[in-house]
């Protein structure tokens, strides 16, 4: 499924994860979340089982990267990693180390300095054969409707165009512990996976379908939002 | 008194293992029925029902290992029913941003009721949803500050709580009792309240399958009929009426008010829920339960037969309460 040719020789080797963060994940993070959420799931069969896959899901909150993990198979954690932002979670040692190794995420920068790829990390992944989650929206959302979509994840599906592109719509995260919040509150979360986006050669028809498919995952889901979003 | 069945932490009374082997009975032959459907009629999809009977075995394996652990563990279990249930109801309900840490302070009506369970402090029990959860939510809410629409959260708040919590406490109450206020012990009390209230969902279920013409509240759920409501009360309370001698205190009068109100207070609480889901516009208020649906989904009856239950039994049968 590896696509050759086009994508650049990862520039670090593949830094396999410890037996610490799936255990932290299955026995700490998993019953966590599902107390706090329900971790209800619709269309669990159209999740990658293996990698290079991209899951693109809507960002309303620090839930949402555990509930993505949480849909996966204990076995299958080592190759999944969350695609985060570079300058929030690397802010300070303790979230950085925390991110980086117990989360494993690959942080990407959100600032383009001139000449930088920032992609590269993401695409690294992929060639290494992994399953990345990325929230295409860029940020979290306080609202729960899904901001304009960036064009990274077209561009990973473009140099890696067999992989597919899973949407999730993550309906109810925004409630647990929204923006700027701190103290979590328990409310039933689904996460509604929808069948997987291809690359269609063409940057502007692949995000209008990843859209599409977002928003009728988003419609379909249960009314688990706040009576004003409704 | 019997001398008890006992393994380990695991101790129950001859009556109440009877009563439990009936049903491990029941469930396997509905295990091998399932299991032979797709022979029987290959046109019929049996996976909805088959996943319903597989997860029976999970519900009633929890159960069963809880009365037999005594007062503690079936505290332990409703107390976690209870935060299920109500979890799923508020995060389906109408409420507001504003709302989000009231629905935090809901959440400890599960550790104050369950916990004064615990402490054995019924008195209190009694008034401590009602009254001062009842007062308290509508003053933090007036705090927070959001005035639309705040009658209709107040009585939404109000209500999922004494639904999801406030009934539910009376299945550990009654654990609380001393074993010798009952022939077969609390959990003797405990297991025919549980037994008749699926037995009746169950028999309600199948005698709408099998009979059912005639539609009874069309508008709110639209497969219930009166061929099924009628199959299911007859039966269930004749179940009632031969048990109640082996688990309750009650004479034959009492046994037979009860056995005729218990199966109408079920099919009570599924229509009221049924009515709550349509208004919400969801079929199942999860998907914990594989075949089910949430938990709301299975106990919407025993939210009604529970308080109805105690009541009477406290009335005609019970020193304690």
């Amino acid at each position: 499924m590896r696509s050759t040719g086009t994508e650049p020789a990862p520039t670090e080797p593949a830094r396999p994860f410890g037996w610490g963060r799936t255990l932290f994940l299955t026995l700490v993070a998993r019953p966590l979340v599902r107390f706090m959420t329900g971790m209800d799931v619709v269309g669990r069969e159209h999740l990658p089982r293996r990698g290079p896959a991209i899951v693109a899901a809507n960002h309303n909150s620090h839930m949402d990267a555990f509930i993505l993990l949480g849909l996966f198979p204990i076995g299958a954690l080592h190759q999944v990693r969350p695609v985060a932002a570079a300058d929030y979670f690397l802010a300070n040692p303790v979230v950085s180390w925390m991110s980086r190794r117990v989360v494993g995420i690959t942080p990407i920068s959100r600032t383009v300095k001139r000449g930088e790829d920032v992609l590269a990390p993401a695409r690294e992944a992929l060639a290494r054969g992994e399953i990345i989650l990325v929230f295409p929206e860029g940020t979290r959302s306080r609202d729960g409707r899904m901001a304009p979509l960036k064009a990274g994840v077209a561009r990973l599906a473009e140099a890696f165009p067999e992989v597919p592109v899973v949407p999730v719509w993550i309906q109810g995260a925004g409630r647990v512990l929204p923006k700027g919040a701190i103290t979590p509150v328990p409310m039933n979360c689904t996460a509604m996976v929808g069948e997987p986006v291809r690359w269609t050669g063409d940057k502007h028809g692949f995000m209008a379908d990843l859209k599409t498919r977002l928003d009728a995952l988003a419609e379909a889901a249960p009314p688990q939002k706040w009576s004003e979003d409704a | 008194m019997m001398a008890p069945l006992t393994a380990g932490p695991f101790s129950l009374h001859p009556h109440v293992a009877m009563g439990l082997a009936a049903v491990l009975a029941v469930l396997t032959l509905a295990s091998v029925l399932v299991l032979a459907l797709p022979r029987l009629k290959p046109r019929f999809d049996a996976t909805e029902l088959r996943l319903r009977v597989w997860s029976w075995w999970g519900m009633v394996a929890l159960t069963g290992a809880a009365l037999a652990l005594g007062w503690p563990a079936v505290t332990v279990l409703f107390a976690l029913v209870a935060f299920i249930a109500l979890r799923e109801f508020l995060s389906l309900a109408p409420l507001r941003r504003e709302d989000r840490l009231i629905v935090l302070f809901a959440y400890l009506t599960v550790p104050l009721a369950f916990g004064l369970v615990v402490l054995d402090m019924y008195g209190i029990y009694v008034v401590s949803i009602p009254v001062w959860f009842f007062l308290t939510v509508p003053f933090l809410m007036a705090l927070a500050g959001q005035t639309r629409a705040y009658l209709a959260t107040v009585a939404t708040l109000t209500w999922a709580v004494i639904v999801c919590v406030y009934t539910l406490g009376t299945i550990p109450l009654l654990m609380r009792l001393p074993d010798a206020e009952a022939p077969a012990g609390a959990a003797g009390l405990v297991f025919l309240l549980l037994f008749v209230t699926e037995a009746n969902d169950v028999l309600q279920y199948l005698c709408g399958k099998a009979f059912g013409r005639h539609k009874i509240v069309p508008k709110v759920s639209p497969n219930k009929t009166w061929e099924g409501f009628l199959g299911g009360w007859i039966l269930s309370a004749g179940l009632f009426w031969f048990l109640a001698p082996v688990f309750t205190g009650l004479d034959r009068i009492e046994a037979l008010i009860v056995a005729l109100v218990l199966p109408v207070a079920g099919f009570a609480g599924d229509v009221t829920m049924s009515a709550v889901k349509r208004d919400l516009g969801v079929k199942d208020t999860s998907r914990l339960i594989p075949g089910h649906g949430g938990v709301l989904d299975r106990i919407d009856s025993l939210t009604f037969t529970a308080p109805l239950y105690f009541h009477l039994m406290a009335y005609y049968a019970l020193d304690r309460y």
